[in-house]
């Protein structure tokens, strides 16, 4: 019967790496000095798996590699062995090992074999090679085969063999597929019928075989059975009994055992010169810059908890009876059920918007997966930088979409890595300034409106002002005498070639992180900024929006343009009263909400159109925050608030400034989603080129 | 139709073995521990038991206990699915009641032809 494997190979990998995460995690809770026995078995039942699939669904490289691994696992859960550091951090490797492997399987590319070649001799090292020299036995043992023309076997069960579910009609059925043969009962441990126990197996067999066969065949119908009675197998002819050595031919060549002994003396041969800490710091930096590569083949398949399932059928389920009822009305209908149908209609918008709000859920996942790869990253980088550093995780739990949880990794990591660099100071350095020598980083996680928010904090040195500001003079970024609020100086960090690292480490600081960083974050609609204290440390907050896919906005009009305005960027609208009116140099107008000047953006002389009116007064503005500064986008008119769906204008027309997306009405129509933060930019541009303009 | 309960806590594995039997004509049900597994053989009839030892929660070991202790399963057949690496567990998993078992790695015929010896 064929079936092909390789349908079941996506599951495989992806539980594979579930369980390499968790194996990742629980050494490292090993590391912290977690004892618990449970904590070495799932990390062996992790390997275990991964082995036993990996030989089934033939990935034997895999399979070879985690053979060592589990042995070795095998030990330190039976307590042969202690798990030092040093078989921790070996552990540790082998799990990049594997999960290199497995990638390189998912994505059809290739591994450092070198590397793992390596990790795999030292795996055996710490074995002491004792564990190949049984499989040499184990292989040895099948050599010798006995060619008969026959077999006599006796057969006699023990009493209880039944009860473990073993048949003797079965086995003597199997038998016989095997040729010819004959059956002898033997009767005579049969008591009296009273007192028979029906679970007992009181009979016992004499069976003569013909034809050649093996001996080993023979064993193997009785292999379950071994234990449970008394097996005789002799050879139908003494006399006949003419040993020949039969060559293990063919056989031998699929034997995994073999296989395993002719890699490990290939893998021996790798040298293990290379110092831990080079392959160390190697494999700390390398998985994200892969990551990056690799983000379009992933987000094939998504895991998604029965309960969202069963939330989504009763929502459909409701949806089926609004809609019968609605049918039910419309058969005879007449203004006395105006009524009635109004309330199915509400009835229909709320159950549509709860299904949706489920369907949204489905795609939501617990941002632990992507916390969960810092303990590691925190582990590799404290101890190749020299410094303490205790890592700590809160809001584990909130969700966020599988979109933005996969684009929001590598700015995490790059922002965790930067605190751990630059952020925590070096033991001495900490003790000097009476501070406690372990750092402290904390990730945390929360929902906030509609939006996620994101927090990185160290207890670091803070960042350091004069030297930001020096540097951005230096590049030109400010002028000398440009006076800046704190928070406009902290800002500047974010800003494209901008690194005040003074040696460029390889953890971090090659002078373009941080832009990215925000470019990526932007790119997701979200934004991000950072506060510290000198002396006390930073904090980095990351907002995002928990989907993609659709918002809430507030849709306006302008002429006969409807726009729609992200609600999450908006503070408030108002009606402008003319004697907080100002206009500036000529031309650009502020508006005085409390006691800040708000510029005013009209977006009629952005996108080309024709208001109501030109006045001010008459129309209405929407105070909206982006960028870290605030504007009021003048509009002609408020219409509703509803959800979009946010369709994206670079797929299916080309990227406009100050436009993020579109989505289509309800009547059909399109309208454009703005882009808050890219309108702050375009009118901070026009703004200095009339300046320039005056000047 | 036979029924068989398998019981593993590998997806994969579970999915493999529960496509094979499917294809083959049974009626599988999956259960991914020993708990769920036993909760699932006291609440259906199975012909056949086909579980992994090491699983979280409840292991294959303990399941068979369990099972033969279940006057429905007394003979029952179960296999268990091992490793090479685990003759001692072959020996724990008869003296807890296993029929017999199965040595990952397997490929969809070998396990067929194991499941016809206990099973038609």
């Amino acid at each position: 019967m064929g079936i092909d494997l390789s349908q079941f190979h996506e599951t495989f990998l992806e539980e594979s790496f579930e369980g390499l995460d968790v194996m990742e995690t629980s050494l490292l809770a090993m590391d912290e000095g977690d004892e618990d026995a449970e904590t070495v078995n799932t990390i062996f039942r992790s390997a275990h798996s991964i082995k036993g699939g990996s030989a089934t669904f033939g990935f034997e490289n895999v399979a070879g590699f985690t053979h060592v691994l589990e042995t070795l696992l095998d030990q330190v859960r039976s307590d042969e062995r202690e798990a030092d550091q040093i078989i921790i951090n070996t552990l540790l490797e082998s799990v990049d090992c594997v999960r290199e492997m497995l990638t390189a399987e998912r994505d059809k590319t290739d591994y450092d074999e070198v590397h793992v070649k390596d990790v795999q001799s030292r795996l055996e090292k710490i074995l002491g090679n004792d564990d190949s020299a049984e499989q040499q036995e184990a292989g040895a043992n099948n050599a010798e085969e006995i060619q008969t023309s026959g077999w006599i076997i006796t057969f006699k069960p023990h009493l209880n063999m039944i009860q473990t579910g073993n048949d003797p009609v079965r086995i003597l059925r199997e038998l016989e597929s095997l040729g010819s043969m004959q059956v002898k009962s033997d009767l005579r441990n049969l008591p009296e019928l009273v007192e028979m126990s029906a679970e007992d197996c009181y009979m016992s067999w004499t069976i003569t075989m013909g034809g050649d066969i093996d001996k080993k065949q023979i064993e193997e119908v009785f292999d379950w059975v071994m234990d449970d009675c008394e097996l005789d197998i002799s050879p139908l002819s003494h006399a006949e009994e003419n040993t020949t050595e039969v060559s293990v031919s063919g056989n031998n060549q699929d034997d995994p055992v073999a296989e395993i002994l002719q890699k490990t003396e290939i893998k021996q041969e790798v040298s293990a010169s290379q110092t831990k800490t080079e392959v160390s710091a190697e494999r700390a930096t390398k998985p994200a810059a892969k990551k990056a590569a690799k983000a379009s083949t992933e987000a094939s398949s998504i895991r998604v908890g029965i309960d969202k399932i069963d939330e989504l059928i009763n929502m459909v389920g409701e949806l089926v009876i609004t809609q019968s009822m609605l049918g039910q009305l419309g058969e005879n209908f007449d203004m006395s059920k105006l009524d009635s149908l109004r309330d199915g209609l509400a009835q229909l918008e709320s159950h549509t918007r709860e299904l949706q709000e489920s369907v949204m859920r489905v795609r939501m996942l617990p941002i632990s997966f992507a916390f969960n790869r810092f303990p590691r990253l925190v582990h590799d980088l404290s101890s190749k930088l020299g410094k303490k550093i205790r890592l700590e995780l809160s809001g584990e739990s909130t969700e966020l979409d599988k979109t933005v949880m996969e684009k929001i990794g590598d700015p995490l990591v790059h922002l965790v890595r930067n605190s751990l660099d630059h952020g925590i100071e070096s033991p001495e350095v900490r003790r000097a300034a009476g501070k406690s020598e372990e750092g402290v980083i904390h990730l945390n996680a929360y929902h906030k409106g509609g939006t996620i928010i994101i927090e990185i904090n160290d207890d670091g040195a803070g960042l350091d002002k004069e030297r930001i500001r020096n540097k951005a003079i230096e590049n030109g970024l400010i002028s000398e005498d440009e006076q800046l609020p704190d928070e406009k100086i902290y800002d500047l960090i974010f800003q494209p070639g901008f690194s005040t690292a003074e040696v460029v480490s390889d953890v971090s600081g090659r002078g373009v992180g941080m832009d990215v960083v925000r470019r990526n974050i932007r790119d997701l609609g979200g934004t991000v900024e950072i506060m510290s204290t000198p002396g006390e440390g930073s904090t980095i907050t990351i907002r995002l929006p928990l989907t993609l896919a659709i918002m809430d906005g507030q849709l306006v009009r302008v002429g006969k343009e409807t726009y729609i305005i992200p609600i999450v960027s908006i503070i408030e609208s108002l009606q402008a009263q003319k004697e907080n009116i100002n206009t500036i140099v000529d031309q650009a107008e502020v508006y005085k909400l409390r006691d800040e000047y708000i510029s005013i953006v009209k977006l009629y002389e952005i996108f080309g159109l024709v208001p109501d009116s030109q006045n001010i007064t008459d129309g209405l503005l929407v105070m909206v925050e982006g960028e870290g500064s605030k504007m009021g986008l003048y509009v002609d008119e408020l219409l509703g608030q509803q959800q979009v769906v946010i369709k994206s204008l670079e797929t299916n027309y080309r990227r406009i400034n100050g436009v993020s997306g579109a989505t289509i009405l309800g009547d059909g129509t399109v309208a454009m989603i703005l882009d808050v933060p890219g309108l702050v930019i375009m009118s901070r541009a026009r703004k200095n080129r009339e300046v320039g303009k005056v000047a | 139709m036979a029924t068989i309960l398998t019981v593993d806590d590998s997806t994969s594995m579970r999915q493999m073995v529960s496509f094979t039997l499917k294809q083959a004509g049974y009626d599988v049900t999956e259960a991914a521990d020993g708990v769920e597994g036993l909760q699932k053989a006291q609440s259906g009839r199975f012909n056949l038991v086909i579980t992994d030892v090491n699983m979280p929660r409840m292991d294959g070991i303990s399941l068979v206990k369990e099972l033969r202790g279940l006057s429905a399963y007394k003979f029952t057949p179960i296999l268990l699915l091992t490793t090479e690496s685990g003759s001692d567990k072959k020996q724990e998993g008869k003296a807890a009641g296993a029929t017999g078992w199965l040595v990952k790695p397997f490929n969809p015929d070998q396990l067929l032809t194991t499941i016809k010896k206990v099973i038609g």
